[in-house]
């Protein structure tokens, strides 16, 4: 249902309309995301001013080094590659949204920095080459032994708790940008009208009714 | 060192209340409407819904992606505030644990809330199970009151005719979402009673009131709304009651002390402006407190006086004590058959679609009173963590093509999992009575203050038996629940060593009981009219007076109180001699 036809169907002509069109506008012309850059995060109204100065503070420090930061692009890639319906991670500007949530969570910023080295150490003794100077075959067989915690060796369960921290992060800023959002197909965040499960999903399922 | 200057204000207000949540914005909203001057003092900044809202953004307009960092819900939620504010520290004593949630705003804690709203019912004022104690009133004396909420604030939900768990005046509810239609089936199947939900959003016009818009179903009640369309305290009752001219807000003012006479009677209250330091001091011939039960049973402790040694009220010696909150305990997991699901707008309301109000006897269960579940789950927005769970449960299910799959992974495989198990997931979470006892109590610990230096609360609270008990059940039935609806459950099992999945006292942010009310001033803090037994024009309108709360969200109950106590006010005026 196109918005403004919603909005006037659901008679919020009273109060906010104003404000709810702008709210709703997505994407546009006015792309200030926190994503991948290191200009000052936009303070929404709403936000307080010690959480905006907080964020401003923390996009303005740097936690990784170049090295760690081309080695987080190539997981974040490799864990969620482009594919036929959408971008890869990198393009999504996950390796930004990373560096951004170690510094708004500490406890993080350990577990990543230690676990980039390990893995850089791991393959420098089964290579004599860090994990971005491996070839792709060498690459992913070593992420093989750290990717699948049942099957993992013990002595390679630092690596898994690595790779399960570096997965869950990759996951949250890809899906929850703008192409995430998209790609996982999440379409709220709008108005509507909401009149139960639609038939042909309640016949899908065997319902006969959606009460 | 330099004086403090403490800057008296000569206006003499009909009633001063402290607060502006649910209890402190009724009473503020009755009192002016009806033509009182009243000044309303808030801890925290003011804050419209319709200028201040998250609502509608989209999770990378946060920067991390409204992860709970900073507010403990998320970044968009709409509360200031949470289980530990800078500067603002309480202290536990050793043993005991509690979780003090504050929110620091106009409206409190009901910006945010989770708009469930259920009346008490007859049992739960005057129990039957021989454990609990019974309020010094009956529901039959609060029903009107809750009909007059309904009609004013609002509330939808559907005529059950179920004893304790009594009908309101209803609009219509929001239908269930698919995955709650598989909840139905499953808990139908557990012998479970499930119906539609009960809460305070405009699902249509509610008639005689202006200035609110109908809910337009985006899913985001804890955001607080922007056409006002749920109830906070904020947008239905404060800036309302403001357009009367009869009620002032001041904002960023904490409240030190009440102020006394030398006849004991309060005279005003003292305040300290957050923002820059200087001292009020502000005179009423009434002095109403909806600080919240924890708060204010704390300003009352630290409101000493010839005439009140013991602190002000508290002659009984009960301030702080008979503290409860609710018990709490919840199961994960996700439907194997709602995988891959088609994709559409199932964002509903913020409030709960459907509920499962107690429905056991408990002559054969071993803990007093009962519970209640709420439901969740489904296709909603994007945040941080939404997806964490999915590689440690995509071992469970065949893949695509019917082979087994491992745990965990990368790639386009895994990027298709996060596709196909998105919207399948699904939730429980229970509410129950947890007991009011006399040894379950704040009191103001002897060696810290704030940094306005005022002292604060030290908590001490433990569960009793009873509500591990309580827990077990909920545990036992959500399984069940789970087993007949097919689904796999992916949150981690909780047994005797975590109290079956209990949360910390204070985790459901559902504490009353610090100032209870009853007739005898040698068991009771305030009367039933919320009206200290010591100092007559003071009373109290938050969750401080209950004697007991049932397995309902409280905030219904406490909107009824407080209106119930203003208009006992407006009455009594002449007697209480404003």
């Amino acid at each position: 249902m196109d918005r403004r036809k919603s909005i006037k169907i659901l008679g919020l002509t009273t109060v906010g309309t104003g404000l709810l069109l702008e709210s709703c506008q997505q994407g546009g012309s006015d792309k200030q995301t926190a994503e991948a850059t290191a200009d000052e995060i936009k303070k929404l109204p709403g936000v307080q001013a010690f959480e905006a100065e907080r964020n401003n503070q923390l996009n303005s420090e740097r936690f990784f080094d170049d090295h760690e930061m081309s080695t987080i692009t190539l997981l974040a890639d490799i864990i969620i590659p482009k594919d036929e319906f959408s971008e890869s991670a990198s393009k999504a500007g996950v390796p930004a949204f990373i560096e951004f949530m170690v510094k708004d969570i500490p406890e993080y910023k350990l577990p990543m920095r230690g676990g980039l080295k390990w893995l850089d150490i791991q393959c420098l003794k089964r290579n004599s080459k860090v994990f971005i100077d491996c070839d792709e075959k060498q690459q992913l067989s070593m992420l093989d032994e750290i990717a699948y915690p049942l099957k993992a060796k013990p002595e390679m369960q630092q690596g898994v708790a690595f790779f399960s921290l570096m997965r869950n992060l990759t996951a949250s800023g890809f899906f929850t940008s703008e192409i995430g959002v998209k790609d996982i197909g999440y379409v709220g965040n709008r108005p509507q009208l909401w009149e139960g499960v639609p038939a042909d999903v309640l016949q899908q399922y065997g319902f006969t009714e959606n009460t | 060192m330099k004086t403090i200057e403490i800057q008296e204000q000569e206006q003499i207000y009909d009633a001063i209340i402290v607060g502006s949540g649910a209890g402190g914005g009724m009473a503020g909203y009755v009192l002016a409407k009806a033509g009182l001057k009243v000044l309303m003092l808030e801890a925290g900044p003011f804050f419209d819904p319709a200028k201040d809202a998250l609502q509608l953004r989209w999770p990378w307009e946060s920067p991390r992606r409204g992860a709970s960092t900073i507010r403990p819900f998320g970044d968009f939620d709409a509360a200031y505030g949470g289980w530990q504010l800078d500067g603002e520290p309480y202290s536990t004593a050793e043993g005991t644990d509690f979780q003090w949630f504050r929110a620091r705003m106009l409206g409190g804690r009901t910006n945010h809330w989770g708009r469930i709203s259920l009346r008490m019912g007859p049992d739960d004022f005057q129990p039957t199970d021989g454990v609990t104690d019974a309020w010094p009133i009956t529901y039959d004396e609060v029903k009107p009151f809750y009909d007059k909420v309904d009609r004013m604030i609002g509330v939808y939900g559907t005529v059950e005719g179920i004893r304790n768990e009594p009908d309101g005046i209803f609009l219509k509810p929001p239908k269930p979402r698919l995955n709650e239609l598989f909840i139905k089936q499953g808990a139908k199947k557990a012998g479970v009673t499930v119906i539609a939900g009960r809460g305070s959003v405009l699902t249509e016009a509610l008639p005689g009131v202006e200035g609110r818009g109908t809910c337009f179903y985006c899913g985001q009640c804890g955001r607080s709304c922007k056409v006002y369309a749920d109830f906070s305290s904020s947008s239905c009752l404060v800036i309302p009651a403001m357009k009367t001219n009869n009620l002032k807000v001041v904002d960023n003012a904490m409240v030190r002390e009440v102020l006394t006479n030398s006849d004991g009677l309060a005279t005003g209250v003292s305040y300290v402006d957050t923002t820059n330091l200087q001292e009020y001091s502000v005179k009423g011939k009434l002095v109403i407190l909806g600080a919240s039960a924890c708060e204010s049973a704390r300003l009352l402790l630290n409101s000493k006086s010839q005439a009140h040694p013991g602190g002000l009220a508290n002659s009984s010696g009960l301030v702080g004590r008979y503290l409860h909150d609710s018990t709490g305990s919840s199961m994960s997991g996700f439907l194997p058959q709602l995988m891959e699901r088609k994709r559409y707008n199932e964002d509903g309301t913020g409030s709960v679609h459907i509920y499962s109000p107690w429905w056991l006897d408990n002559k054969k269960l071993n803990f007093p009173r009962g519970y209640h579940i709420e439901y969740g789950g489904g296709l909603h927005m994007p945040s941080y963590g939404f997806l964490d769970w999915v590689p440690n449960v995509n071992g469970k299910v065949p893949d695509k093509n019917g082979a087994k799959k491992e745990r965990g992974g990368y790639g386009v495989s895994l990027k298709n999992d996060y596709r196909r198990f998105y919207g399948a997931n699904v939730g429980m979470a229970g509410r129950g009575t947890a007991l009011a006892h006399k040894d379950n109590y704040c009191e103001i610990d002897p060696n810290k203050v704030d940094k306005f230096g005022i002292p604060v609360l030290r908590f001490n609270y433990k569960w009793g038996k009873e509500e591990v008990a309580q827990a077990k059940h909920m545990q036992e039935t959500f399984q069940e629940v789970m087993h007949q609806m097919g689904a796999i459950v992916t949150s981690p099992t909780y047994g005797p060593e975590t109290s079956y999945g209990l949360e910390a006292p204070g985790k459901i942010i559902h504490e009353g009981g610090t100032v209870r009310m009853g007739d005898d001033p040698k068991t009771s803090v305030l009367n039933k009219w919320c009206q200290s037994h010591d100092c007559k024009n003071l009373f109290v309108v938050d969750a401080g007076p209950f004697v007991q709360q049932g397995d309902k969200n409280l905030t219904w109950t406490i909107l009824a109180l407080s209106m119930r106590t203003a208009e006992h006010i407006l009455e009594q005026r002449s007697k209480l001699n404003i």
